[in-house]
């Protein structure tokens, strides 16, 4: 299958390619992550969504660089395209310094006046390393419990953010933006010195997010920021995230387990199941027709609040050991629609069909080598899952 | 009819997977090396050496040689006869006083952790008193006005004084536990409190347990040496203590009679070193975080660059 | 709601306050006001979704019908009975009865025992199993009850040896091991991997049905709620705002916070950032402390249509029809039912039955459940 450009003119942000990250463990290799490709355009968000396992989080960490031994980035490349800026910004990641990692986006150069040429995360030094962190990429983590330090007040952490990356700042200068900052996520000025256990889950998090947003960066990653929020609360607080990107222009990555929720603020999502995307689609193209039999199965593990009330079933099985990923495609255990390619063969990512060239699926179903009957609808997603259902009543190695 | 199967695997599954954690981690395998090197003198010791270790004989204050391995005391008696028995009778009391000791903090400690309330406060009360004593000096004290000097003196001075810090620990440690779901969920099928406490709570403090006994034996090892060092034992018994008190009391430093004290003092340290290793092992298995992984082999970066068709 | 089975648990004005043992110079103990007057009904072959935030209260009634708390106040009646009398006398032949499943797969089963320790605990505990043979058949057969198959594999493993699903599994096979008539799942699925819930969930409704069990159904997600059970009973702050059949309660809320309840929650057929909000839809608003809560009803600050009196008093139950009820001033101030000894005594179709023999009821459910066979 040949790669196929998306028709809309490319802005790329953030481009991984051929991302692996494996974990040594005493019993055996985990392989986290296999091969990851995906582009984030700039002001675009995109959804990263899977269960336990899938590498999501993985993921996060592996392009903040965050990842510790035994985890190991053992391929790939992360490439960045930072927007050229002046005035007090200046000198900050000019690709002309590093020779040796520019390399330029897919061949194709953009007419932008913004940087047309990227700068692989993955050979950063150190110090560059720290210019980038914040500046550029911030990350929002799940619990901001864990966060933030219990010992400090939520004032003095975001001031430790400006005191190190802009050493020109004076203290009077920091604080004012610290207030700025709490007042831009809503947070009275006068929590300044509250400590965190003095806060409630929902303004931890949205003191989490204010220190993701202290130096105005391009890229925010958000790792289930509101999982472990109740729902009214979470949704105030991604309205907020999405009234703050509308102001500040920033672009995001929002991983989460919810594919309910990335339906309704993400621009395109990404499904991933055992460390490989096996879909990728704008929520619209998402919602209409998923393509990958695990999309469907995702999509229909949440029971609906309106609309006809009927049985759902779930996914069979369980989500793989990585240490032991099934051969071929690793979903294939599970999957209603295996047949005989799916446990020797590993599908790739690429164009479902010609009419939608923006989804892409790593599924043999679209691969006409293999299957010549039609493209699954949705109609024949339910009936395979219900049958697998009901044969599994009877005999179904339980989860 | 279902013929029941026999699972003799997971007895020995568990048994496998503690041997290869012992025997994993370097410091509990130095230190259980040196556990079991004493433990199999004390047991093998005097059969292979059999002798009196009090029996008096004409060869005064001699240096190792073939017919006294590790010489003689002041009053003929075979050093080596006198250390084997010694090690006999020191491991015998450490462990036995160590798991008294253990026992006694166990039910307190977990007793007080578990009810809460009243209960609680006045356990409290009781170990805190304890706790605050000062164990040596009292036991000297203790030892000295006792009626009876012997090894059950030793041994009860040495409970009563070594108890509390093992219940104080075990009692904040069973405090967070009965949190815990599973113990709700226990109470939620209907056990009891004592089941609940003896064979839900505390085998998962086990790592905790065996730390505290560890601990205790070494404090006993040392502390009744110290009390028998110091006359307060009964100095007519043979181990390790009385024989430092009777170099002691000798003069055998001054006269250059090494071999006399030396042995002795090589062996409590030996032990308490083993001891020591064991205890330090024992928190790197329980705590995983304590652990240094080995190094990972660093698999080159993969340089390809090809994009998936 | 079906009028002529009886309630085989109900929770009668139910108060749970937890004291907080602090030095107060000012002499006032003060005390988490966690369950404030609720009541509610279990009946077999029913799921009840007992749907709230966090600090609803939720778990705390969860926790009270399996008497892992006494209530402050209130009573708790057992097939029409207050407890400490007639066949629950003791407290473990409660526990015979009424069980509950946990929410953490992962601490509600003790790592240091095996999964035939903990299924035999309950058998040996109620008198199931006579030897050690039959036993282990029991444990054998719950196993399969709960699709873990093959059972023989599963019986000697370890909590760490298993996934969250089967854990989870494993919790529901312990409580089943009581033969209980009430169920108590508080939020069975909420640690759970996406895809394997509705598994889980469909095994709670197959065993439901099989056993004519009356399940409480604890979440936090309506939406599985919905899914679920027949009957919702919203909780906010301690207090019970709104209960009813699910889908009347769900497809038109009446209550201010079952409105925000339900517009909150995800829903993909509303697609698009949704950045304006409906006129009405609170801003701004956490959970309050429930060590000083808002006086009279619990919302009211958070409210968009509070009046005076929302500060004075909680509301009554407001009866709306069809077994549809709100606690709310904008639909009436309730009657005031503090003085009544049982849920049946409001409402007018139902008489007191008294304790009937197990077998009775059965044939009634069984018809109700051909005669509206509203999802498997």
């Amino acid at each position: 299958m040949t790669f196929v450009a998306p028709a809309t003119a490319s802005n790329p942000l953030l481009e991984i390619k051929n991302m692996s990250v494996d974990y040594y463990a005493a019993n055996g290799t985990v392989h986290a992550l296999t091969d990851v490709s995906i582009t984030l355009e700039r002001g675009q968000i995109l959804g990263l969504a899977g269960e336990s396992g899938s590498g999501k989080s993985t993921l996060a960490y592996a392009i903040t660089r965050l990842l510790r031994p035994p985890a190991e980035i053992t391929g790939g490349q992360l490439l960045y395209f930072p927007r050229p800026r002046d005035g007090e910004n200046s000198g900050r990641l000019r690709g002309s310094s590093r020779a040796n990692a520019r390399v330029t986006s897919s061949g194709m150069l953009t007419e932008n006046v913004e940087s047309a040429e990227g700068v692989d995360i993955l050979e950063f030094s150190p110090a560059e390393l720290r210019e980038f962190r914040w500046d550029e990429l911030s990350i929002v983590f799940q619990s901001a419990m864990n966060a933030l330090n219990p010992v400090l007040n939520i004032g003095t952490q975001i001031t430790d953010v400006l005191r190190t990356h802009r050493p020109e700042m004076g203290a009077d200068a920091r604080h004012k933006r610290a207030i700025d900052l709490l007042r831009l996520v809503g947070i009275a000025p006068d929590r300044i010195k509250s400590y965190p256990h003095q806060l409630s889950g929902g303004m931890r998090q949205r003191a989490i997010i204010a220190i993701a947003l202290a130096l105005s960066p391009e890229l925010i990653i958000m790792d289930e920021p509101t999982t472990a929020l109740d729902v009214v609360v979470q949704r105030e607080i991604l309205r907020e995230i999405m009234q703050l990107r509308h102001r500040l222009n920033f672009s995001v990555i929002f991983i989460t387990h919810d594919l309910s929720l990335l339906l309704e603020i993400a621009d395109k999502i990404a499904i991933m199941y055992a460390g490989r995307i096996v879909e990728t689609a704008t929520r619209t193209e998402l919602h209409q027709q998923p393509r990958h039999p695990y999309s469907y199965g995702l999509l229909n593990s949440f029971p609906t609040l309106h609309g006809p009330r009927r049985r759902m079933t779930g996914i069979p099985g369980s989500p793989p050991d990585l240490r032991d990923i099934p051969p071929g495609c690793a979903f294939h255990p599970r999957c209603p629609f295996a047949f005989e390619p799916c446990n020797t063969v590993l599908p790739v990512l690429c164009t479902s069909t010609p009419e939608t060239p923006g989804q892409q699926v790593a599924c043999h179903l679209y691969d006409q080598r293999f299957n010549s009957e039609g493209l699954p609808t949705n109609a024949d997603f339910a009936k395979k899952y219900e049958s697998a259902y009901e044969t599994g009543q009877g005999t179904r190695k339980a989860v | 009819m279902l013929v029941p199967t026999t699972t003799p695997s997971t007895t020995m599954l568990r048994l496998r997977d503690t041997w290869r954690l012992v025997t994993l981690n370097r410091k509990v395998s130095f230190g259980l090396a040196i556990l079991a090197f004493f433990v199999l003198l004390a047991i093998f010791g005097p059969m292979f050496f059999p002798g009196d270790p009090n029996a008096f004989s004409p060869d005064i204050l001699q240096p190792p040689s073939t017919a006294h391995w590790l010489g003689t005391t002041q009053t003929g008696q075979d050093v080596l006869t006198q250390l084997l028995w010694g090690t006999r009778f020191s491991l015998i009391m450490g462990f036995a006083i160590g798991i008294s000791t253990m026992i006694i903090s166990v039910i307190i400690g977990l007793v007080a952790g578990y009810f809460g309330g009243l209960i609680d406060e006045v356990l409290s009360l009781f170990t805190n008193v304890f706790l605050v004593l000062p164990t040596l000096p009292l036991a000297i004290l203790l030892a000295a006005f006792a009626a009876y000097r012997g090894p059950l003196t030793i041994a009860i001075v040495l409970i009563v004084t070594g108890w509390s810090w093992g219940a104080r620990v075990l009692r904040a440690q069973t405090l967070s536990m009965r949190n815990r779901d599973y113990v709700d969920a226990a109470k939620a099928s209907g056990e009891n409190s004592l089941h609940i406490i003896f064979f839900e709570i505390l085998p998962n403090e086990i790592s905790i347990v065996a730390a505290e006994l560890l601990g205790t034996v070494i404090y006993v090892i040392l502390a009744e040496t110290g009390l028998e060092f110091l006359g307060l034992g009964d100095i007519t018994s043979t181990s390790w203590g009385t024989m430092l008190y009777w170099a002691g009391n000798n003069d055998a430093l001054m006269l250059g009679a090494w071999w006399w004290f030396l042995p002795p003092g090589l062996c409590i340290a030996l032990l308490g070193a083993g001891l020591a290793f064991i205890n330090f092992g024992i928190d790197e298995i329980a705590n995983p975080r304590l652990r240094t992984e080995p190094k990972p082999k660093l698999a080159k970066r993969n340089k390809n660059r090809e994009v998936a068709a | 709601m079906n009028n002529s089975i009886p309630p085989i648990l109900e929770a009668v004005h139910l108060r749970k306050y937890f004291p907080l043992r602090q030095f107060n110079l000012s002499g006032a103990s003060e005390a988490v006001h966690a369950v404030e007057d609720t009541s509610l009904a279990l009946y077999p072959g029913r799921a009840l979704a007992l749907v709230g935030e966090s600090g609803s209260g939720k778990t705390t009634v969860a926790r009270l019908l399996a008497r892992l708390y006494e209530p402050t106040a209130g009573t708790i009646l057992f097939q029409g009975k207050p407890l400490n009398t007639g066949k629950v006398a003791s407290l473990r032949s409660y526990r015979h009865h009424v069980q509950l499943v946990f929410q953490d797969p992962f601490s509600s089963l003790n790592p240091v025992h095996d999964v035939r320790y903990h299924l035999s605990r309950p058998l040996r505990l109620h008198g199931y199993a006579q030897n050690r043979n039959y036993e282990r058949e029991l444990i054998l057969a719950l196993l399969n009850r709960v699709s873990l198959s093959p059972a023989e594999q599963f019986i000697q493993k370890y909590p760490h040896q298993l996934s969250g699903g089967q854990r989870q599994r494993v919790a529901i096979a312990r409580a089943l091991a009581a033969r209980p008539e009430v169920l108590l799942a508080d939020e069975p699925v909420s640690m759970l991997d996406v895809s394997i819930r509705l598994d889980v969930l469909n095994l709670l409704l197959g065993l439901k049905n099989e056993q004519q069990l009356a399940l409480l159904f604890i979440t936090h997600d309506i939406a599985s709620a919905r899914y679920f059970a027949e009957d919702t009973l919203v909780m906010y702050a301690g207090q019970t705002v709104e209960g009813g059949p699910s889908e009347d309660v769900i497809q038109s809320p009446k209550h201010p916070y079952t409105q925000l309840l339900i517009s909150a929650a995800p829903d993909p057929d509303r697609m698009g950032t949704d950045e304006q909000g409906t006129a009405g839809r609170p801003e701004r608003g956490e959970i309050p402390s429930l060590i000083h809560p808002p006086t009279g009803c619990r919302f009211h600050p958070r409210c968009p249509h509070a009046m005076p009196v929302c500060r004075e008093r909680f509301p009554g139950r407001t009866d709306l029809g069809e077994g549809h009820w709100t606690n709310c001033f904008l639909y009436g101030s309730g009657e005031d039912d503090s003085s009544a000894t049982s849920l049946t005594d409001n409402i007018a179709s139902h008489t007191v039955v008294p304790h009937e023999p197990k077998q009775a009821p059965q044939a009634d459910v069984q018809q109700k459940e051909e005669a509206a066979p509203e999802h498997n």
